[in-house]
């Protein structure tokens, strides 16, 4: 989990040196505010709890202490407005879906979607119920999906690391004109 | 425990003509009576001592498209005194109203807005019948057999009215029935290699 393998490791360690010792020669960092940006919030993002069903149970498995989002800066945040990014777990009904709906409104830019199992990406079980929205990207723009009935708790971390690395590629800024 | 015996022949002395059917099967007694008595038959189940079927665990509602009176009105009931549960069934259609037991079983009231929102089953004298489960404004009674699977209505976030609008269901991918006994649909009279040795000999 995290930087594990030694190669990566040592390059973490000598750019810490590196760091150090600009620090100490000129007195201060020089860095472009992307990567700042980028490096702040991939390691503080603070996901809106939105466990619908057993994938939650999941999802509390990789809050919990044998995989620890804590160690990413992952909290679960109980209010839209200090959430960075909303983790759909779970099935998505059509009398849930205008909370939803309003929870993604309230939350304050920038802010992500991982829509995690096979409900919330397609209906999947329930696709052709009367009750179930056939993916939970009809009502929010969804960065990534999980896949999975339910998808582990290894997966769901993968599935925020990639969406860590799209927010490394993606952020300027000045996002638009 | 109480013997199954033992309760059948309360029952009986309880109910007397109230009874239709009293049958047991696979160890679980399941009591028929009328519609228009059910009020007063629990009340009996209830207080009479012998019996102290105090408890109802659920209510529900049983579809048979087939039948006249098509829906069938389930009452699970429970004695904790006497380790004992008894079924109770009656018989109705779409429009006439089943009495309800919200003044016998204080539980009764969820459990009859479910069997109402789910298949339509009215009961009269309820103190707050409305639908329970299915969406604001959800039309039709989606457990009944002749409502279809997928419903007729579907939501989605329209981005012009910044609101989740409702649509006509519109299934761009065709409904899908699998062969459970095989798992490779359409494979069944296929030989693979070796099997020949199976069947031949």
């Amino acid at each position: 989990m995290g930087i594990s393998n030694p190669k990566e490791l040592a390059q973490a360690d000598a750019l810490v040196a590196q760091l150090g010792q600009e620090a100490e020669d000129k007195g201060f960092v020089l860095a472009k505010l992307d990567d700042l940006l980028n490096w702040a919030r991939t390691g503080s993002m603070w996901p809106m709890t939105f466990g619908l069903a057993c994938c939650g149970v999941e999802m509390i498995h990789a809050y919990m202490s044998r995989y620890d989002l804590d160690r990413l800066g992952m909290m679960p945040r109980p209010s839209p407005r200090q959430s960075d990014v909303m983790i759909v777990a779970g099935t998505l009904t059509n009398k849930m879906a205008p909370a939803l709906r309003k929870v993604y409104d309230q939350m304050a830019e920038p802010r992500w979607v991982v829509s995690m199992g096979s409900c919330a990406n397609g209906g999947g079980y329930y696709h052709y119920s009367y009750s179930v929205v056939r993916g939970c990207d009809r009502i929010v723009p969804v960065d990534v999906y999980v896949p999975g009935c339910p998808p582990s708790a290894e997966a769901l971390i993968y599935g925020l690391m990639q969406l860590h690395k799209k927010i490394r590629r993606g952020n300027k800024v000045i996002e638009r004109g | 425990m109480l013997p199954t015996e033992t309760l059948q022949a309360e029952i009986t002395r309880a109910l007397g003509d109230e009874i239709i059917e009293l049958s047991e099967s696979l160890g679980e007694l399941c009591l028929h009576v009328r519609r228009t008595r059910i009020a007063e038959i629990l009340r009996i189940l209830r207080d009479d001592t012998a019996l102290a079927l105090t408890q109802l665990m659920d209510l529900c509602g049983v579809d048979y498209p087939e039948r006249p009176e098509r829906f069938d009105v389930v009452y699970h009931l429970l004695s904790l005194r006497h380790n004992a549960r008894l079924r109770v069934k009656i018989q109705t259609d779409e429009v006439t109203p089943v009495p309800s037991v919200t003044a016998i079983y204080g539980a009764a009231g969820w459990f009859e807005r479910e069997a109402w929102d789910m298949f339509g089953i009215a009961f009269a004298d309820h103190p707050d019948l409305r639908r329970i489960l299915t969406d604001y404004g959800f039309e039709g009674h989606p457990l009944r057999k002749d409502f279809p699977l997928s419903g007729f209505v579907e939501v989605r976030y329209d981005d012009t009215q910044k609101r989740v609008v409702y649509e006509p269901v519109k299934l761009p991918q065709e409904f899908r029935a699998f062969d459970f006994e095989s798992p490779w649909d359409g494979m069944t009279k296929v030989m693979l290699h070796g099997d020949e040795k199976a069947t031949g000999g």
